[in-house]
């Protein structure tokens, strides 16, 4: 029990069980791990600026998987095909309201008079 | 004290409201007083406020699903009077602050407090029947969600007579609905009441998803579950995905009024649009939400009434997940023409269009199935029939409006107002009503009156076209929706056509209430010994009517798709030797769902008005009481395999 092999466990009993102590210690040493870095990069100077947001969200996505595999014990194995399939849906859901958001946000005002030329013209 | 909490929040001098809400208390007051008197006080705790059982739950869904149609077809019965009377200069009777207050509670009470629990109760009655299983997964979270839709029930109507309704449309849009354009509690009421039962709704989704995807009859794969338990799982799984946005664009617009955030203001970075944006990406997935297990209904009416099997199973779970998926990606056609460009217009117009694809697929599916059947005009399939011809103008009249330039001319107008309600009213309603004729012999073991069933479809359904027809001919000719009153005398006389047709749908709502008292009166007549009065093809028809607590006295063994019809067809094993009846548990009644939802009405209560001591109690008490259920130690009963043999033995005598 003692060696940190918590991932090979929870692929072994998919969407059964909640898991070991060693597992969710493991689980709690990578998100403390990912946690950190994220405040580290976000004051360094040794990373080239423009690449921090994309280190960011890489870790934020290592993150959710951290959480999805060591504390929601969802994996990829049959026995775990609905946990799995709501996962996707999920994902799927959460993508396409956040990248639509975007989309319509970002194409909102092209309809709309710019708002310098509305103001000269209620003057 | 009191918070914002005065005596001129009771409205003392709008005739109105106050002779309604005292009408609303005598009648309260009458039921309450005959309770007491008749004693039925205990019954109706033991029986019912406490009860987890998934029957009893789907017929209190039901019933407060039908009270709320009386309120809402109230406001719409004054609004087509308001508007029947107030074209050239005159004003009509209902001032514009109540007018406004009027039409967003009736959009509110509509989609949130009768199609919602309509749909929900049947789901709740008919799911663990048709899978063969004793219970939901969640039993107590299944009362929990009932309890916490009728405080925001009773949150919603409690703005008739302590304060205001929002006056901002039935979806609150900011910047009117921001502190700065709307500063009393009417949209406070509304933000409240819908957050308070939408965690019901959110805690419903799960359970059934749940129930669906792990809760199933030994035998019944998913390619062998009725096509109900499949509109129901996508229903569900939407309600997963959708009310979470919901919940979270309520948030922030109660922060904006609370906290003076500036989510959705017009001043320090707010957005506007982004409310709008949001709220219809939950909207349209909600209008799936309520209109697919509709479509599920009709799938096992349409079945049982033409004595076959569903043409085309296959196609029609196939078009029902395919709605479900596509119904996330279409919703910026809700607001074409608030400044967004050609190129996303098109994408969500097509979008549009496609969605209507599956939907055909449907149709064609329930038009094979009568085809060539024994079909049985009985008042179940009446509404079917009626659903068809109306749902695919109301689905021609979407297609139409998907079309961004269409709805440039067309948006905001009465064409609108007639499109949605052909599509729920004709959707949505009309399933709601063929489930509640259809089960209505499997809930309580007697049938429902035939004559006057089908009178009050036919009012319905006559009412509806001259209703809403006229409509769309004055969304045309320019009228548009939530006026108070219009300059043109050209509209009236179609006005006064819709005025009647909603005097028509308010015979059908009498004949429907008539109809049930008249088959109460006289149920000793009408008593179905079967369990099967519309010969079934589906698991809850093999059991008694009403069925026991635990449904099921032996799991079925599931042999293929419309699994009680392949038994009848097999033959009954009625001769085979009596099973080995086994004590069978039951999750034991409890009053932690009221218990919660008491405590929930007045922390909301208390959060509309800012009387902060009363939310922090009310807040604690949720907090206790959950806590309190956590730690129980006695959750089941069980009922012994005696009861159970004596039920069975009562049942085969005839």
């Amino acid at each position: 029990m003692s060696e940190p092999t918590t991932t090979a466990k929870a692929h072994r009993t998919p969407g059964k069980g909640h898991g070991s102590v060693a597992g969710y210690l493991a689980g709690l040493g990578f998100a403390v791990v990912l946690t950190l870095t994220s405040f580290w990069a976000a004051g360094t100077d040794t990373i080239w600026e423009p690449a921090v947001p994309i280190l960011l969200a890489a870790l934020a996505i290592g993150q959710m998987g951290v959480h999805v595999v060591f504390f929601f014990h969802i994996s990829s194995g049959p026995g775990d095909a609905n946990n799995f399939l709501a996962l996707l849906f999920g994902v799927f859901v959460v993508g396409l309201v956040v990248f639509g958001s975007m989309l319509i946000m970002a194409n909102l005002d092209a309809n709309m008079v710019p708002m310098d030329k509305l103001m000269r013209m209620q003057r | 004290m009191f918070g914002k909490l005065t005596w001129d929040a009771i409205p003392f001098n709008q005739p109105i409201p106050f002779a309604t809400s005292l009408g609303v208390i005598a009648v309260i007051g009458a039921i309450v007083l005959l309770v007491l008197w008749k004693g039925w006080t205990r019954y109706l705790w033991d029986e019912w406020i406490t009860s987890v059982d998934h029957k009893r739950l789907g017929v209190m869904y039901a019933l407060l699903a039908l009270v709320m149609l009386v309120r809402g077809f109230t406001d719409a019965m004054m609004m087509r009077s308001q508007l029947a009377l107030a074209a050239g200069g005159a004003e009509g009777y209902l001032p514009p602050e109540h007018y406004n207050q009027i039409f967003s509670a009736h959009g509110t009470i509509m989609i949130f407090f009768v199609a919602m629990p309509f749909v929900i109760g049947l789901m709740n009655f008919a799911i663990p029947l048709q899978l063969g299983i004793r219970d939901v997964a969640f039993p107590v979270l299944n009362s929990v969600s009932f309890w916490l839709t009728a405080s925001g029930v009773l949150l919603v109507n409690l703005s008739l007579f302590i304060g205001s309704f929002a006056r901002t449309g039935w979806l609150v849009y900011p910047p009117l609905s921001e502190l700065a354009y709307s500063p009393d509690v009417g949209v406070d009421y509304y933000l409240w009441a819908l957050q308070i039962s939408g965690v019901g709704t959110l805690l419903t989704g799960i359970n059934f998803t749940t129930t669906i995807l792990k809760l199933r009859a030994p035998g019944m794969g998913y390619g062998r579950m009725p096509v109900f338990c499949w509109t129901a799982l996508a229903s569900n799984l939407l309600i997963i995905a959708a009310f979470p946005i919901l919940t979270a664009t309520f948030a922030m617009l109660l922060l904006d009024r609370y906290l003076g955030f500036h989510f959705f203001t017009t001043d320090a970075g707010g957005h506007a649009m982004m409310y709008i944006n949001l709220i219809w990406a939950w909207g349209h997935p909600e209008v799936y939400i309520l209109v697919l297990p509709a479509f599920g209904v009709f799938s096992e009416v349409i079945a049982t009434f033409s004595g076959k099997p569903l043409f085309g199973y296959r196609s029609m779970v196939a078009a029902t997940m395919g709605i479900c998926v596509l119904s996330f990606m279409v919703w910026l056609h809700h607001f074409f023409t608030m400044g967004a460009g050609a190129d996303v217009n098109a994408f969500f117009g097509v979008m549009t269009m496609i969605i209507a694809v599956p939907t055909g697929v449907k149709v064609f599916n329930w038009l094979f199935t009568l085809y060539g059947g024994r079909v049985r005009f009985s008042s179940p399939l009446m509404w079917a029939l009626g659903f068809m011809c109306t749902f695919v103008i109301g689905g021609m009249t979407g297609v139409l409006l998907s079309i961004p330039p269409a709805d440039f001319v067309l948006h905001n107008s009465l064409f609108l107002v007639a499109h949605f309600h052909n599509v729920i009213i004709g959707g949505v309603l009309f399933g709601a009503f063929a489930g509640y004729v259809y089960w209505f012999p499997k809930a309580f073991g007697f049938t429902l009156d035939e004559r006057l069933g089908k009178a009050a479809f036919w009012c319905w359904l006559v009412g509806f076209y001259l209703a809403f027809m006229p409509l769309y001919a004055l969304g045309l000719m320019g009228a548009t929706r939530r006026m108070q009153h219009y300059h043109e005398t050209g509209w009236q006389p179609l006005m006064i056509v819709a005025l009647a047709g909603a005097l028509v749908i308010l015979l059908g709502i009498v004949l429907t209430g008539l109809q049930l008292y008249v088959s109460i009166r006289t149920r000793a007549a009408r008593i179905d010994r079967t369990g099967d009065p519309w010969n079934g093809r589906t698991l809850e028809w093999s059991i008694a009517s009403p069925p026991p607590p635990w449904n099921f006295s032996t799991l079925p063994q599931v042999q293929g798709a419309d699994a009680y019809w392949g038994m009848k067809q097999a033959g009954r094993e009625a001769a085979a030797q009596e099973p080995e009846w086994q004590d069978i548990h039951l999750p034991r009644s409890t009053p932690v769902g009221v218990v919660l939802a008491f405590f929930a009405t007045f922390a909301g209560f208390a959060m509309i008005w800012h009387i902060w001591w009363l939310a922090i109690v009310g807040i604690a008490g949720l907090t206790v009481t959950a806590l309190a259920h956590a730690w129980r130690v006695d959750s089941e009963i069980t009922v012994p395999a005696r009861d159970i043999a004596e039920h069975e033995r009562r049942r085969q005598r005839p």
